[in-house]
Formats: structure tokens, sequence, C-alpha cells
């Protein structure tokens, strides 16, 4: 039985309560865990992760350094492992280069640096085009590459995943590290935007 | 196997971005959260965690419903997965559906568990293995132009194109008979970077594109 097969009114909300009933009365599942799953999702595992990951990397050369050459386990000195993250690869975006993330055959992404994906990243659109022209799907999101930046697109298709480390904008020199995790976007660690400098104040 | 989710490069899923919403939650209304978990739950239950299984039932919800809504897709993957193992009985969901909305009928009967089973190097999808790597970073390789019929973690947009190998990648089990509890048959796996005028031809953008492709999809271009 499939949603197209259901009737129309039994919507997503009732199907979930009902796999719900029916699992929990088998003891297949308990709604401790399922709140667990949810919880940590919700709050523990998501992008503040990944840019914590960037700001200690801008901050840090040699951290950087470990980053690029071991990334799983860079990530994990800073206490971020788990499911979707078993070989984490980093990408270095540089003004001649710019790598973009993508999984083309399902939503591949790296849960422990980045948490679940967003809707644009799941979205068939970013899917299928992102692979077959990059720098139009970079343009529309306001990325602008010139012809003299290379790009590189890497499509998630083994259980490798790939975090890009963005270029730090001008003017951040005097940030701390809170404050330089807080310019870092998951669209920038997928590799669509760069990171945004500090609001500039005119004197 | 060919299919809605094989969708890299495909034209007719081509459309305008959806905005980038840097204060978009990871669940939309609570039932998403819940069929997350529960899909999680429901492939530990059916499959023992076989993620490569996990992808196949996606790749088997029927188009409407895969494109509608994708925490709906994990709800039709959780059912097949379910279903597949006789864990629940086909319809079993939409039975119970109707209950808990207040109609009388009959919820089939549970079938008897057949869960499928498989012999595992571990928790996981990396494993070390002793076997040689039969290619080397520089080598040129190509693809088979034909799809399996099952679960494959080859884009068809890749099928028969030429590439470099440009980085090794650590042995993991191979998803193709993984997904259908045949065997692990941990391999060896490589970065093969494509020319975007080899993907696409001479009019396209000009970039390069990776894939992480499994040593048994390979073969040697001389």
């Amino acid at each position: 039985m499939t949603q197209a097969e259901m009737e129309p009114d039994i919507d997503l909300a009732l199907r979930t309560e009902a796999l719900e009933s029916l699992l929990l009365e088998r003891g297949l599942a308990d709604t401790k865990t399922i709140e667990t799953f949810i919880g940590i999702y919700e709050t523990q595992v998501g992008p503040m992760n990944g840019a914590k990951v960037v700001a200690r990397a801008w901050t840090d050369a040699d951290y950087k350094a470990k980053l690029l050459q071991d990334g799983t386990a860079a990530i994990a000195e800073l206490g971020f492992k788990g499911p979707q993250g078993e070989h984490m690869v980093v990408l270095e975006n540089t003004p001649a280069l710019h790598h973009v993330v993508v999984c083309t055959l399902c939503s591949c992404y790296p849960w422990p640096v980045l948490g679940l994906p967003p809707s644009w990243y799941k979205d068939s659109a970013y899917r299928s085009r992102v692979v077959k022209e990059p720098r139009a799907v970079l343009a529309e999101w306001g990325t602008a590459l010139g012809d003299d930046v290379e790009v590189k697109v890497v499509d998630s298709s083994s259980e490798v995943r790939y975090f890009v480390l963005p270029e730090r904008p001008a003017g951040t020199e005097s940030m701390s590290l809170e404050e330089l995790a807080a310019l870092v976007t998951r669209d920038n660690m997928v590799g669509v935007t760069r990171v945004a400098g500090p609001a500039v104040t005119a004197p | 196997m060919d299919g809605v989710h094989d969708m890299g490069g495909s034209s007719k899923h081509f459309g305008p971005l959806k905005a980038l919403d840097r204060s978009e939650k990871p669940f939309a209304e609570p039932w998403e959260g819940r069929a997350f978990a529960l899909t999680l739950l429901a492939n530990r239950a059916a499959t023992a965690s076989n993620l490569p299984a996990f992808r196949h039932a996606l790749e088997r919800v029927p188009e409407k419903e895969y494109l509608a809504n994708y925490y709906g897709r994990w709800l039709g993957s959780a059912e097949i997965l379910l279903v597949d193992s006789g864990l629940l009985a086909a319809g079993a969901v939409e039975a119970r559906a109707k209950t808990l909305r207040g109609e009388k009928g009959e919820e089939p009967a549970d079938p008897e568990p057949h869960k499928p089973t498989m012999e595992s190097g571990g928790g996981g999808n990396l494993r070390t293995i002793d076997a040689p790597r039969a290619f080397a970073v520089g080598d040129r390789v190509t693809t088979s132009a034909t799809g399996p019929t099952g679960h494959t973690r080859l884009p068809g947009y890749a099928r028969t194109k030429v590439g470099t190998i440009t980085a090794l990648r650590p042995a993991q089990i191979f998803p193709d008979t993984t997904a259908h509890f045949v065997a692990e048959n941990p391999q060896h796996v490589y970065s093969v970077t494509y020319d975007a005028h080899d993907l696409w031809g001479a009019g396209s953008e000009p970039f390069n594109l990776t894939l992480d492709l499994y040593e048994s999809y390979l073969e040697r271009v001389q």
C-alpha cells in the first residue's frame, strides 16, 4: 500500500500516527527512543556544529591542516561523529576554486556537522540541476563565480561525506571563535554560497 | 535501478530552486520528526539497519509519492521494509489509520515474520579488506552501459563516461549486493573525476564533477 493508493483523506500525519501505534504495540518502537531521536536532531546536531569546525580552522593553522588531511579525526576532536559521518572529507574553497556538494541518488548529507538536510538540498531541482549546470544554480542563489574560478561538484555516491570549508571573509580579523561561527551557515558548508562578511557600518 | 530517484542531470526535474532559509528547522511539522524516528526504528527491526536496503526501499516508493514529500517518502519506505520482512501485513497502516479516525473495519492479521539475514562484518559501512586495489590515482576508467535492475550507486548520467581516478577512499560494503541481502562483498572505493564536457557535451558549462565509485563498477580505459 502506498500513499498514492491510499484514500486521499489519509494524510501523512495520520499515516505516521498509524505506523507509530502499530510499531509500539509490537514492541518495535518505544516512545522514549522516538523522542530521543527527534531531540538529537532538533537540539544537538545541526549546522552550529559545522560552524564551530570552520571557525576553528580559520583561526588555527595546525587544526586546518589536520582537518584537510583527516577530516573524520579532526571533526571528532571537536566531539562531532555519528551516523552519516563515518568518513569525512573536507574540501577547501578558495578565491580560485569552488566546491559544491550534492547527492543526486538520495539526500546523503554529513549529519554530525550539518544535521538533517534542508528542503532545498533534498529538492528535485537542486539534485537534478547542480551536476549539469552548477554555475547557473549558484548564480540563482546569488553566488556569482567568474570564469577564472574553477568549479568542482561532488556527488555523494558512497559512504564518504563531504563538508566544505568556506573562505573566511575580510573584516573578521579581530573576531572571536563564537563571532566567527555565527557568520557561517549550512549553505556555506555545502558550497552553494560564500560566507557573508560582518555588516559594515558607515564611518 | 532506473527510476525517479536517479535524477542527476534529468531535465524533467529542472525548475526553480527552493529558497535558502537559514532558519529552517529539521522538521517542518511534528509528524515529520516522528516519521524520521519511526523509519529508523522500522529499518532497525526489519533489516538490522541495512542502509542500502533502506535506500532501495526509498527507490521503490512510487514516483508521485516519492516527489510529494520527503518524510512521506520515508514513511513509504518504512512500510515497504516492514511488509518485505513480514513484520506487518500489506495494508496494515491504512487499516490502522481508519481505525484511529473511528471507522469500524478489519485490520489484517500479522504475517509470519521472514526477516532477511546476511552475514555482516560489523557495524557501519566501512570495512578493512586484504585485496589489493585494482586501480591507482591517475588511471582512466569507465563504467558499464547496463544499469542493474536492483539497487546501485552508479548514477545513470555517469554510465559509459570516461573519468580519472583522483583519490582513494576507504573500502566499503557493496550497496548493490548488500541492499538485496546477498552479501556485503566489501570492496575498494575511488573518487572518479569527470570533465563536464565528457558528461554533457561540448556546450556544457566548464566544471568538473567527482563521484565515489565502487571498484566493481569500473573498467580500465587504455
